[in-house]
């Protein structure tokens, strides 16, 4: 662990975004997980997401369960509310956040661990609801902070650091998501932020349930030989679909492109997603294709990365439940709570 | 980009700006360190080693190292490199057993032309190698200018007969008084070598109309410096005009202020920014109420019956030509006449060689200046050598020390039948800082804090007497708060490009974005591409050899802190921090030609 605070001085040359503020500005305190884990790597992005996006922090509500993952939002927009709850229960709290306060911007961090196993049916409901947040899982497939036991998500046929091969079947999170009704649905690498960056920012544009699944090497106890999540077997196995740009405002796609080679996606909110397509045959709109095409990879040992899938045109929770707007925090005491009569008239309603 | 050689020792002697930029490469960072450490005296001998007056030059040093050093260009203000080098030579012990002894004679005699800095650094080499050194000079003590230009408020005389007694201490004969007249004698002496270290020590005449007539108040900064330092001169009028933009023209209106002078003006001929007086300088006159004014050009001393009454002044302003050359020309304003009592002339100095006959083997070029080698620093005849001012003109303390050392070493080789054209490469030294996993033998916490000022003493008391150093120095908590603002540059980051997993944590946890992995290309291509801007190419770039995804790793060199969090967060070792130390090899050292490299 680093005893040190990371040093205050930035680059004097650092850009900022439309709201003053550099990347710098969305940093956490400085993380206390191993060295080199790949996690840090999702908080360095999500970081420039979020300054990309130029979001304010105070509006980011990071929520997230127990585990190695879970300690991440300490790590990042040190700004922002932030929820450290019970372990596999992240998708409850914030979809009780979400209900309270539509507001916000919720981001809610898991592990496999935390999602796969104990919270599993946390995850499943969180996302069928079509909860409006950002769900990431940072998938290592190790249980990491009890050394080294595989996780839900390892891989049948892998090898732990000792050399056990797992015999169980694993999980794949995405594939859940896809069935259960998730409307963006993407995997990435940790190693990679070229696409995993994108790929937040345009989950954190979605309105509606965004799952991210991104698979993040444990140097400790997952980056050997034998692992199907280590840096060299993502590397080697990684086959990703396309690649993004998230475009906010109202900038004109770039038109630097090869006809046919890139896709527009415009998001509810106006943002638009410029798809650069490397797999040209791949359809993101297309639920069934994508669960098809995901399991014809997975049994050829490739693991598939990129925009899976996405409805723009999707609803959350809040529209299928019809509730009030405002936040119930700044709903007047009139308001929430109108009198008698308004309650008889309720009453004789149902009679 | 070719990958970096890290072996080159020049490479990571680059990266310590202010080491790369001192004239006579003192370790800086590794003595900074001692002081934040308490270690004053060993401080203090690393300075001595190198720049052999660090009391001296802690007070006066025209400090090359600030501009360069890498906390100026992270935050607004360098470390005060000078002013720490003042806090070793206040705070040390008893340094004297720690000098070398006076060696026994190897029977070889050096001559030395003058008794400042130059020849006092060669002697300092070459006394303790045995050589018998005999230092002459007109004036009655050693020192040179230090003694004689540089005013007492600032530099008093204790410290310069501290530092120049260690060296006559090693057994260096000085013939005070003898002030040399003819090389052609000194020749005929039979020395085995002669350095000439006689300094500029004519102040430039300003040949205007009065000059001649008024000239009982007209006074040459240097020569009237000199008078005031021997307590030949004790008083000025009390309206003095400095002229001249230079740090004399700072010290000669300073010493007006103390002399009598109550309303002391400087003006110079260019614009206040140009000037070549070191910013703190002005400050320090600013400070006494000296006002600088700018853009004027003396036309005219006037006089009434021989008495000096005041200097007409030309306005005038600058203007570019096409190839971006800055002209003077008149701005159109009224000439103004400013009245004044005394004037002190301080438009530069010259070289001055009468006592150098044309027949003793000594050649000069057209501007009558010695042809000096400027890395041996002979002369064209084989035995004598020259350095400081007198080699190449007006320069300052650090580089007459530098000259110094070199032309020593020539002297040695010369005269242990060596060829003195073949120079010693630099000892270098890196070994790894690491203590623990995260536990690093120097302290990596960056400080946060400003730049402390110096104390001064009260502007009242110093301005009464000209003895009295205006300057109190660091104390012992400013001089840590100040150390600790150092950023260890000497403490580098190095990449092993074998063991590297591209796992981004380097990257991802510098605070200054020094850090890229992209696909390798041309420097200025790959300037664009890294994860900062790089607005000084002059600062290296570190580029690895292929990694395995095929690209490289980039770090700009820039403003690097040097905090180790790079090495800290990566898991694999690819990133340490080792210690550069590079200490220039002197005469004497022990194996002075063997060639070393670095790691």
């Amino acid at each position: 662990m680093t005893y040190i605070a990371k040093p205050k001085f930035h680059h004097p040359g650092l850009k900022k975004n439309e709201l003053g503020y550099t990347h710098r500005d969305y940093e956490g305190k400085i993380s206390t997980l191993c060295a080199g884990c790949g996690h840090d790597s999702i908080t360095a992005s999500i970081i420039e997401a979020c300054y990309e996006l130029s979001i304010e922090p105070h509006r980011v509500a990071k929520i997230s369960g127990i585990g190695c993952s879970s300690k991440t939002p300490d790590y990042f927009l040190g700004n922002s509310h932030g929820f450290n709850s019970v372990h596999g229960r992240m998708p409850s709290v914030l979809t009780g956040a979400n209900l309270a306060n539509r507001d916000l911007i919720y981001l809610g961090v898991s592990g496999d661990g935390d999602s796969a196993s104990i919270g599993f049916g946390q995850f499943a409901h969180s996302i069928r609801r079509g909860v409006n947040m950002t769900y990431i899982v940072e998938n290592n497939g190790v249980y990491g902070l009890t050394k080294g036991q595989f996780s839900a998500t390892a891989d049948r046929g892998s090898k732990s650091k000792k050399g056990v091969t797992n015999t169980d079947n694993a999980i794949d999170l995405v594939a859940i998501a896809l069935q259960l009704g998730a409307t963006f649905v993407a995997r990435s690498f940790s190693g990679d932020k070229t696409q995993l960056v994108p790929l937040i920012a345009a989950a954190i544009r979605h309105k509606g349930a965004s799952f991210i699944d991104v698979i993040s090497p444990c140097i400790a106890f997952n980056n050997h030989a034998g692992s199907t999540k280590s840096f060299d077997y993502v590397r080697e196995h990684n086959d990703a679909v396309n690649r993004l740009d998230v475009l906010v405002g109202r900038d004109p796609i770039a038109v630097d492109y090869a006809p046919g080679t890139v896709q527009v996606v415009e998001q509810h909110d106006g943002s638009k997603i410029a798809l650069r397509k490397i797999d040209a045959d791949y359809d993101p709109h297309d639920r069934l294709g994508a669960q098809t095409f995901l399991a014809r990879h997975a049994a050829k040992g490739q693991i598939v990365t990129g925009l899976l899938y996405v409805d723009p045109e999707a609803e959350d929770l809040h529209e299928h439940l019809n509730t009030v707007e405002t936040p119930l925090n700044t709903l007047e005491a009139d308001t929430l709570c109108p009198g008698s009569a308004a309650l008889d008239k309720l009453n004789a309603s149902l009679r | 980009m070719k990958p970096t050689d890290i072996a080159a020792p020049d490479y990571f002697h680059k990266v310590v700006d202010c080491q790369w930029a001192c004239p006579a490469h003192t370790p800086v960072p590794e003595y900074i360190r001692l002081i934040a450490q308490g270690r004053y005296s060993d401080a203090y001998m690393i300075n001595w080693k190198s720049n052999v007056f660090p009391g001296i030059l802690g007070r006066t040093c025209d400090r090359p190292c600030e501009p360069a050093c890498r906390r100026g260009r992270v935050e607004e203000t360098p470390v005060a490199i000078c002013r720490l080098k003042r806090v070793a030579a206040d705070f040390k012990d008893d340094i004297r057993q720690r000098l070398p002894r006076p060696a026994a004679k190897n029977g070889k005699r050096v001559a030395f032309v003058g008794g400042g800095p130059a020849s006092l650094t060669v002697a300092r080499d070459l006394a303790p190698l045995g050589y018998h050194c005999t230092v002459f000079d007109g004036d009655p003590e050693a020192g040179g200018m230090m003694r004689t230009q540089i005013p007492k408020f600032r530099l008093p005389n204790s410290v310069i007969d501290e530092e120049t007694g260690y060296i006559l201490g090693l057994g260096v004969e000085f013939r005070g008084g003898h002030r040399i007249e003819s090389m052609k004698a000194l020749l005929a002496e039979k020395y085995d070598a002669i350095f000439v270290g006689s300094g500029a020590p004519r102040g430039r005449e300003l040949d205007i109309p009065g000059r001649k007539e008024a000239a009982a108040n007209i006074h040459i900064g240097i020569e009237w410096l000199a008078n005031v330092s021997f307590g030949h001169t004790d008083k000025i009028g009390k309206r003095v005009i400095v002229l001249g933009g230079g740090n004399t023209a700072m010290d000669c209106c300073r010493t007006a202020r103390r002399l009598g002078g109550e309303k002391v003006t400087v003006v110079v001929r260019s614009g206040f920014e140009e000037m070549k007086a070191s910013p703190w300088e002005k400050e320090d006159a600013i400070h006494e109420d000296i006002p600088i004014l700018n853009y004027m050009v003396p036309v005219e001393f006037k006089h009434v019956a021989g008495k000096l009454i005041g200097v007409t002044f030309q306005h005038v302003k600058a203007e570019f030509d096409a190839k971006g050359r800055r002209n003077l020309v008149p701005s159109g304003d009224p000439d103004q006449t400013i009245p004044c009592d005394d004037v002190l002339v301080a438009v530069g100095q010259e070289n001055a060689f009468p006592w150098i006959e044309q027949d003793c083997g000594i050649e000069f070029d057209k501007w009558h200046m010695p042809k000096v080698d400027p890395k041996t620093f002979v002369s064209t005849n084989p035995k004598v050598f020259f350095g400081g001012d007198a080699a190449f003109g007006p320069k300052n303390i650090i580089w007459a020390v530098a000259h110094g050392h070199d032309a020593a070493l020539s002297i040695h080789k010369m005269l242990s039948g060596e060829d003195i054209t073949e120079r010693p490469l630099p000892d270098v030294q890196i070994s790894s800082q690491k203590m623990g996993i995260h536990e690093w033998s120097y302290d990596n916490d960056i400080s946060n804090d400003k730049r402390f000022k110096v104390p001064h003493r009260d502007k009242v008391i110093a301005l009464k007497d000209i003895r009295t150093e205006v300057e109190l120095g660091y104390d012992v908590k400013l001089a840590l708060g100040e150390a600790e603002r150092c950023l260890n540059c000497d403490v580098q980051t190095v990449f092993s490009t074998s063991l590297c997993i591209e796992c981004d944590a380097c990257a991802d946890i510098c605070p200054m974005d020094c850090i890229t992995f992209t696909a390798n290309g041309e420097e200025d291509d790959l300037r664009t591409r890294l994860k900062a801007p790089s607005p000084h190419p002059d600062q290296d770039l570190y580029v690895s050899s292929d990694l395995k995804t095929g690209r490289v790793m980039v770090k700009d060199e820039d403003v690097c802190l040097h905090c180790g969090l790079c090495a800290e967060r990566c898991p694999t070792g690819a990133w340490d921090m080792q210690k550069y130390f590079i200490e220039m090899t002197h005469a004497g050292s022990t194996c002075p030609t063997r060639s070393r490299s670095a790691a």
